[in-house]
């Protein structure tokens, strides 16, 4: 394989004047295997590549991309983001990020291991996931799928700024979809385990989760609609923060897309609830140690003592706001321009456990799966209404399963009416940790 | 449906563009050796342009090019899946070794094939392709949504607006002789306006897509695009909390069929069937939904979002009756359910790109008009909720539960559409909705959407007449 920072930087070299050229370029080696009844269903190897090209030409900014490495295409992606720069507005604010001086730090999410890990041994853990799943309880109907999946992918970045970094990463995973029934009733339950290599994977903990999840809801019955107290289980917490995070771009506020534009400094929650973005911590599987224009990757404190404190800005919505970018320039790969994310959220844990904020609170529900996250919540109204299902409790202690129930506020409201935040800080493949959230009063909209 | 017997994909041409006809059979060839049972190779060219206009300003304007090729073998029941970006005979043949030695070591026999090109009747009627547009045009057409988004009314603040159109090109061969191509243009449209006025700020958002060309804006123009969103965000403006509980619910035509598409399309979709991961799974013949439901995937309507002239297997596009009367009548298939059931492949089988396997996905699905005036069925409506607008959704096929969030809604009170609601989801269960839908109106109507599943994302068709679900679970914030 070539050499991507090369690439990247022969690119750069290109920009003629004052023109500014940025390249991003990336390369993936993915595995999938899916298993179903002790057979392999499918097996994909791939390697994958590509560079995207940004231009900025008289404060205007032109990109194009090409799904492979190959020179000749690589100069025609050039003129083509040339010429797609000439029909963007001028725009001040336009331009490539500046190296600001903050370090990169070293972070070690490479794994050596895993490029010599035989696709017999990756499909002998899809098989033994699917064994477990199917074993593991006699509820268990159907095991819809048994993955195992890993990649292996570099990435460079050069611009004409004076950017150039390389990185690399490697992550690795098991998932199972299992089906539980018990007379008509039926669920479903997924469970997983992520890591950066094999030796991250724990097969029986993603089994017991897809078994738990499919089979704690059996039986469940709609709830009467009424207004009630919530404990989020932490993958649920993790949903809402990344949710949150979105609202707290400073591109989306700049654009008055935020239901938090104008209010930093302001009280927009509990005062124990502090919201950090950090990449550079490694326990994160967002965790990476440059963003996506080649800046360092920094620890962004957002809500501090319930006090709006930060957005994140990438180069360009920091010009736009007047300040600095805070390193969280993110991509969806080649294909696409830079914009603004979170990618390591955690929220500060508070005292208890799961079991003892039930206790503590004594009659509400316990939130064990949303449905309707992309349509049920408005980043600029706040209105929040999500599909739900979970088990309600009573004088601190779990009772009966509830589901196909909705639960309806604002984001501002369930900010404001946070009783507990939990000590149960779970890792999870997203750009946001989880841990147990208490919210005092939501509508519940049951039967 | 109506098309030139004349017109017919250009499998030559493709050739040219693409991989010839021999490196193809070569590489199928080597797959077989190497112990593939069923070999496919699929190579695609993909182009595309989209352009973002935000806050009055043209943002980007990205351009692309995708090229490569998928090569699937089958040995047994285990697929072997590879994907190079490598298209020349040398990188075919490769990947086809690859994916062979994947799907089982060794031990196959030699068989020979023989592609027979197969000519259908090209479904594509474009008119004008998106590639002979200047890109000035394009950014004007946005910048004149924009325009026509403002001067609706003051209280609209942020509009931003998107196009972008596609050129995806694609030869698909598999060992059971299968030789076709496809040239598919889809071109679209999207405006979101944001309001503000004394209750904070709302939304309103439109979009038209199409798989023809940029003749797409001689027949709906993005200023009308672009009016229909900003008035979304403005009746909103003074929209009261939905209410909360269950409620019959009137959905207007063209804007609930996503939720036929999510509550019933995906359970019909063979995959999830013969694992037995659907609720309808073994209940052909049976009644599934009240007799005034008729449910049809058809990726053979003209210029819809969801069409195409073959699916991404090779297959002629189809018209597939679900549902009949409130009867099952059949699933959805993809070349490999298809071949183990010993049944047609119904034209199903797509794929997000040469990166991705086929699965069994849905095309433009609708629900058939019925005989009910769309006016009475609100008349005769006590109370309820009026949705003129969903927005996404999402199903778990192995229980039917949903939910959808609706984008615009209004209160029906005593038979009369009155005060617009805010943004809320709906909750319910596929099969129940499906039974509790008991007045169809006669008019019909369908919208566009992308449907993800496993990864993957596909253009689709929804569409369904104004019709009446008895109750459904609304989940606003206010008493019911």
């Amino acid at each position: 394989m070539p050499e991507l920072l090369d690439i990247a930087k022969r690119i750069a070299e290109q920009a003629r004047g004052e023109e500014q050229i940025e390249a991003y370029v990336s390369w993936n080696r993915d595995t999938e295997i899916r298993a179903f009844e002790g057979e392999v269903e499918s097996l994909s190897s791939a390697e994958s590549a590509g560079i995207g090209i940004r231009v900025i030409q008289g404060n205007r900014q032109g990109f194009a991309y090409v799904g492979d490495l190959d020179e000749r295409h690589a100069r025609e992606t050039l003129e083509e983001a040339r010429d797609n720069a000439r029909f963007a507005s001028v725009d001040e604010h336009a331009g490539l990020a500046e190296p600001d001086g903050v370090s990169v730090q070293e972070l070690e999410l490479w794994n050596d291991e895993l490029a010599g890990f035989a696709n017999a041994d990756k499909i002998a853990l899809a098989l033994e996931l699917e064994r477990k799943v199917r074993a593991g309880d006699e509820r268990i109907r159907q095991v819809v799928s048994a993955d195992y999946g890993d990649s292996s992918g570099e990435s460079a970045i050069a611009s004409s700024k004076g950017i150039a970094v390389s990185s690399r990463e490697t992550t690795c995973f098991i998932s199972a979809d299992a089906v539980a029934g018990s007379g008509d009733d039926t669920q479903t339950g997924s469970g997983y385990s992520v890591g950066r290599g094999a030796g991250d994977i724990d097969v029986n903990k993603a089994a017991r989760d897809a078994i738990d999840r499919a089979t704690r809801l059996l039986g469940a019955k709609k709830p009467a609609s009424g207004r009630i107290a919530v404990v989020f289980d932490p993958r649920i917490t993790a949903t809402l923060l990344s949710i949150l995070a979105g609202t707290l771009s400073g591109e989306e506020v700049a654009r008055g897309r935020s239901l938090f534009a104008g209010r930093i400094g302001e009280e927009v929650a509990t005062s124990a609830f502090t919201l950090v973005d950090d990449p550079t911590d490694i326990r994160a599987f967002g965790a990476s140690a440059v963003d996506s224009e080649g800046l360092a990757c920094r620890r962004n404190v957002l809500i501090e003592g319930g006090r709006l404190s930060k957005y994140l800005y990438d180069s360009y919505s920091s010009r736009v706001a007047g300040t600095f970018s805070t390193g969280s320039a993110v991509r969806g790969g080649f294909k696409s321009i830079p914009g603004v994310g979170a990618r390591a959220l955690a929220l500060a844990p508070g005292e208890l456990d799961q079991n003892g904020i039930i206790a503590a609170i004594g009659d509400g529900l316990l939130i064990q799966g949303i449905s309707g996250v992309h349509s049920g919540v408005n980043r600029v109204s706040g209105d929040f209404s999500v599909g739900a299902e979970g088990i309600m409790f009573r004088q601190g202690r779990l009772a009966e399963p509830v589901r196909e129930i909705t639960i309806a506020s604002t984001i501002q409201k369930i900010l404001q009416n946070v009783l507990f935040i939990g000590n149960d800080v779970e890792w999870l493949p997203s750009n946001a940790s989880g841990v147990s959230l208490a919210i005092g009063e939501i509508a519940m909209s049951g039967a | 449906m109506t098309w030139s017997e004349s017109e017919f994909s250009n499998v030559s041409g493709l050739e040219d563009v693409l991989v010839g006809k021999s490196e193809i059979e070569r590489a199928i060839h080597q797959a077989l050796l190497h112990g593939g049972e069923f070999a496919e190779v699929f190579v695609e060219d993909r182009r595309t342009t989209g352009i973002s206009l935000d806050d009055r300003r043209v943002e980007e304007l990205a351009t692309g090019r995708d090229r490569g090729a998928g090569i699937r073998v089958v040995v047994g029941d285990t697929t072997g899946f590879a994907h190079t970006a490598d298209i020349s005979g040398a990188g075919l043949v490769a990947a086809a070794m690859a994916a062979a030695s994947i799907a089982k070591s060794g031990g196959g026999g030699v068989r020979e094939i023989q592609l027979v090109q197969q000519h259908y009747p090209s479904r594509g009627t474009v008119e004008i392709y998106p590639e002979s547009i200047a890109k000035a045009t394009k950014v004007a057409l946005l910048e004149s949504a924009d325009d026509a988004a403002r001067s609706v009314n003051g209280a609209i603040r942020q509009v931003s607006a998107g196009y972008g159109d596609s050129r995806r090109r694609f030869v698909v061969a598999n060992s059971d002789g299968v030789y076709a191509s496809d040239d598919q243009v889809r071109t679209r449209l999207f405006v979101m306006c944001v309001a503000a006025g004394d209750g904070g700020m709302q939304t309103g958002y439109e979009s038209i897509a199409y798989t023809v060309g940029y003749e797409l804006f001689d027949r709906i123009s993005a200023q009308e695009t672009a009016t229909k969103a900003a008035n979304r965000a403005i009746a909103k403006l003074v929209a009261r909390p939905a209410p909360s509980g269950v409620l019959p619910v009137v959905l207007k035509s063209g804007t609930g069929g996503i939720l036929f598409h999510e509550a019933c399309g995906h359970g019909l979709e063979s995959d999830h069937i013969v694992k037995d991961a659907s609720v309808y799974a073994n209940r052909i013949g049976e009644t599934v939904a009240s007799p005034s439901v008729t449910l049809v995937d058809d990726g053979t309507v003209a210029d819809k979002w969801g069409t195409s002239t073959i699916d991404d297997e090779g297959y002629l596009s189809q018209r597939n009756v679900l549902i009949e009367n409130g009867v099952l009548t059949d699933y959805m298939w993809d070349l490999l359910r298809s071949r183990k059931e010993g049944r047609a492949s119904s034209g199903n089988g797509r794929r997000q790109s040469y990166q991705h396997l086929p699965m069994v996905r849905m095309t433009n699905t609708y629900l058939m008009p019925g005989s009910d005036d769309p006016d009475e069925i609100v008349a005769q409506t006590q109370n309820g909720v009026y949705v003129a607008q969903l927005g996404g959704g999402q199903v778990n096929t192995a229980t039917g539960d949903f939910v959808f969030g609706m984008t615009e809604a209004y209160l029906i009170e005593n038979g009369k559409i009155t005060e617009p609601i805010r943004d809320a989801n709906l909750i319910g269960n596929g099969p129940e909705v499906l039974q509790r839908i008991d007045a169809v109106g006669s008019d019909f109507d369908m919208s566009p959407g992308t449907c993800g599943k496993d990864g993957q994302s596909v253009p689709v068709g929804c569409g369904q007449p104004t019709l009446r679900i008895s109750g459904v679970t609304v989940g606003g914030t206010a008493g019911a």
